[in-house]
């Protein structure tokens, strides 16, 4: 009797765990964004947009998301520092992130070497999924590549603002610079364009002056800036110093709050390439724009929109994988097709690149307007 | 003609940024004078000079010429604060040991001025105090800022002239620079001027900084290292521990840079000045205006 009372306890005691043996297997996934440093804004609005991901995966997914966020300065030391301590000691079983070419690809290297699966949301430069004509297996990004967007742009310039001359002003120490620097006087130059200024500058650079002096001479109609907000910010304000009337043309990089704040009128009347409009007249877009909105007061930008996308894409992976490893992951992401994300459908090439349209915006006093589409 | 106004133009661009790297040389040169000591950290008063002024304009919305005083006050107490943290203990220690310090201390202003709590390490950018309009004169077009810069630039080398050769503080100056010991036997303070002049090396390399915002409107707490380097580098030139040298020094500086910017390629800009660098020290150590060779 006294046994079997005992029995009955251990059998009673032993209901007591059973939520906990239905709780759902832990899967620690890394970030690394640039959360200060020159390019702040687009590392805050990718770990809010990644946390919002993480909510709503957390109500109905298999796994229960354990985030563990780093801080790459956008500087390509300390993003491969991080990585290498998210793969090592954290134990990550995927990577989300980086933001930037420059630091994508020297990490997406450890990526590859460490057999941890990698999705960014906004690193654009060719060389982050491929290094010597070789495809990093382990990488994959959900916007599209560099040689697309400097030549729409360089066509918009011919097409559509009907210009025949152009200054291209590039950071010659920033991949992303550089590469939509040359795709652009390339596109342009064959479209019977010419280049009448290719000017180049540093990274710690503040003075343009001389530069822009130089190129003020040549009276071009637009002005190539391919770099980040705040790098923009402070050319566009000397351009406009110095008396240059031209158009002002650009790529994502140009995609931040900050940068009206920075340049002020000096940006108004300017154009860049983007992933996507807020205006995208789409229930997935829209629903992210509004949860976004509610929880931090502004509309998303591209490259929060795009981290978003990422997440979610390697969340699906998650769910249909067998197990959480990052070789059942990687699986998964090569089967990816006509993903619905916020910035459009996602499907990836042979090369881990996502196909997708360009959207040309224009900078207005108070906001940002949708121009056009361009297909691939 | 085209050509002319042109150069003309590069000319101004080139004025500008030596007229800052002048501001800053000089606290260089007098450091160097009074205690034969590179003062690494001044690169980061410059730096903090900036981002104190930057707070009295956007925070508090200060006018201008306030913020000039206000910023050269905090920045000449910075200037003697480090002295006396820093340097004073180790008047006695081998020269080694105080550049050692100077450089800790340099590390010391960014990494600790790069707390969320304190600055921040993020871009910041500057609030111009007044909008930017241009004169054209026919050849050549100068902007209000560039006037200011130049306005106050030679009002600040007016003062350190007068300061220098004009005044007792000066003279006592020049004599600590010429034999410590002998300064002292003949009455003269000598922790007294050394502390005077870090405060107005600070207090200049502060206004530097206030201009330097103004003219490119963007600050960072690494901002002071390529300016400082490149300020040294014109004190060394035109003979370190020479007022007028670092002024010379400064201009040179600041010409080559948009000069080989303009006409070569703004990828050889910072070669160019360390070769300026390399070439005077191989044929001439002291500097343009140096008269002997240094015997430390």
């Amino acid at each position: 009797m006294r046994k079997a009372m005992i029995g009955a306890c251990v059998i009673l005691a032993s209901f007591l765990f059973i939520p906990y043996s239905f709780a759902k297997e832990t899967v620690k996934i890394g970030v690394v964004t640039p959360l200060t440093g020159d390019v702040k804004t687009y590392g805050e609005s990718t770990k809010n947009a990644f946390l919002i991901a993480v909510e709503e995966y957390s109500k109905k997914g298999k796994y229960t998301i354990v985030p563990v966020i780093a801080d790459d300065r956008n500087d390509p030391t300390e993003g491969t520092n991080a990585t290498l301590k998210l793969i090592t000691q954290d134990k990550v079983v995927a990577l989300v992130g980086p933001l930037t070419s420059k630091v994508a690809i020297p990490m997406s290297e450890i990526a590859q070497k460490n057999k941890v699966p990698m999705i960014t949301g906004t690193a654009t430069n060719p060389k982050v999924t491929v290094s010597d004509g070789k495809r990093k297996s382990y990488v994959f990004r959900t916007c599209y590549t560099d040689p697309f967007q400097g030549s729409t742009a360089a066509n918009f310039a011919l097409k559509e603002l009907k210009v025949k001359t152009a200054a291209v002003l590039y950071d010659v120490s920033n991949d992303y610079s550089k590469g939509l620097a040359d795709v652009f006087k390339t596109t342009f130059t064959k479209g019977g364009g010419a280049i009448t200024a290719y000017e180049s500058y540093q990274k710690d650079d503040v003075d343009f002056s001389a530069l822009i002096t130089k190129l003020a001479m040549k009276k071009p109609e637009v002005v190539y800036l391919p770099d980040y907000y705040n790098k923009v910010g402070l050319i566009s304000k000397q351009i406009r110093e110095k008396g240059v009337k031209a158009t002002l043309l650009g790529g994502d990089g140009w995609d931040s709050p900050d940068l009206a704040k920075i340049a002020g009128s000096a940006i108004v009347g300017g154009y860049f390439t983007n992933h996507y409009s807020p205006d995208r007249k789409d229930s997935v877009t829209q629903a992210f724009i509004k949860k976004y909105k509610e929880k931090h007061g502004i509309v998303p930008d591209a490259l929060g929109s795009l981290a978003y996308d990422a997440t979610m894409i390697l969340f699906k992976t998650l769910d249909s994988a067998k197990s959480p490893t990052s070789e059942e992951i990687v699986k998964g992401l090569g089967t990816i097709k006509n993903f619905k994300g916020v910035t459009g459908n996602i499907s990836f090439d042979k090369n881990g690149d996502s196909v997708k349209s360009v959207v040309i915006l224009k900078m207005e006093k108070d906001k940002v307007r949708y121009v056009t589409t361009i297909e691939p | 003609m085209e050509v002319l106004g042109y150069i003309c133009d590069q000319c101004i661009n080139g004025l500008q940024l030596g007229a800052v790297y002048a501001l800053i040389a000089l606290g260089y040169t007098m450091v160097y004078g009074v205690l034969r000591l590179i003062n690494f950290a001044h690169g980061d008063i410059f730096m903090l000079g900036a981002f104190i002024a930057y707070y009295f304009i956007a925070k508090l919305s200060i006018p201008i010429y306030f913020v000039f005083v206000i910023t050269m006050v905090l920045t000449g107490c910075a200037g003697f604060i480090i002295e006396k943290v820093a340097y004073k203990p180790l008047r006695k220690a081998p020269r080694i040991s105080l550049l050692i310090t100077a450089v800790g201390v340099s590390l010391f202003l960014e990494y600790f001025l790069s707390l969320k709590a304190i600055f921040t390490p993020d871009y910041i950018g500057f609030p111009r105090p007044f909008e930017v309009t241009a004169y054209d004169l026919g050849l050549f077009s100068i902007t209000n800022v560039q006037l200011l810069i130049f306005a106050v630039t030679g009002a600040a080398l007016t003062g350190v002239y007068y300061l220098v050769y004009r005044t007792k503080q000066g003279k006592a100056m020049r004599a600590v620079s010429y034999d410590e010991e002998v300064a002292s036997l003949m009455g003269i303070n000598i922790d007294r001027t050394i502390s005077f002049t870090f405060v107005v090396g600070a207090s200049l390399a502060g206004v530097g900084g206030i201009l330097y915002g103004i003219a490119y409107p963007q600050i960072n707490v690494f901002m002071g290292v390529m300016p400082g380097i490149k300020s040294f580098i014109a004190a060394v030139l035109g003979g370190i521990g020479i007022i007028h040298g670092a002024v010379l020094g400064g201009f040179i500086i600041g010409l080559s840079e948009v000069f080989v910017s303009a006409f070569l390629s703004s990828t050889f800009r910072d070669g160019v000045i360390f070769i300026i660098l390399f070439v005077v020290l191989l044929l001439k150590p002291s500097g343009i205006f140096g008269k002997r060779i240094e015997k430390v």
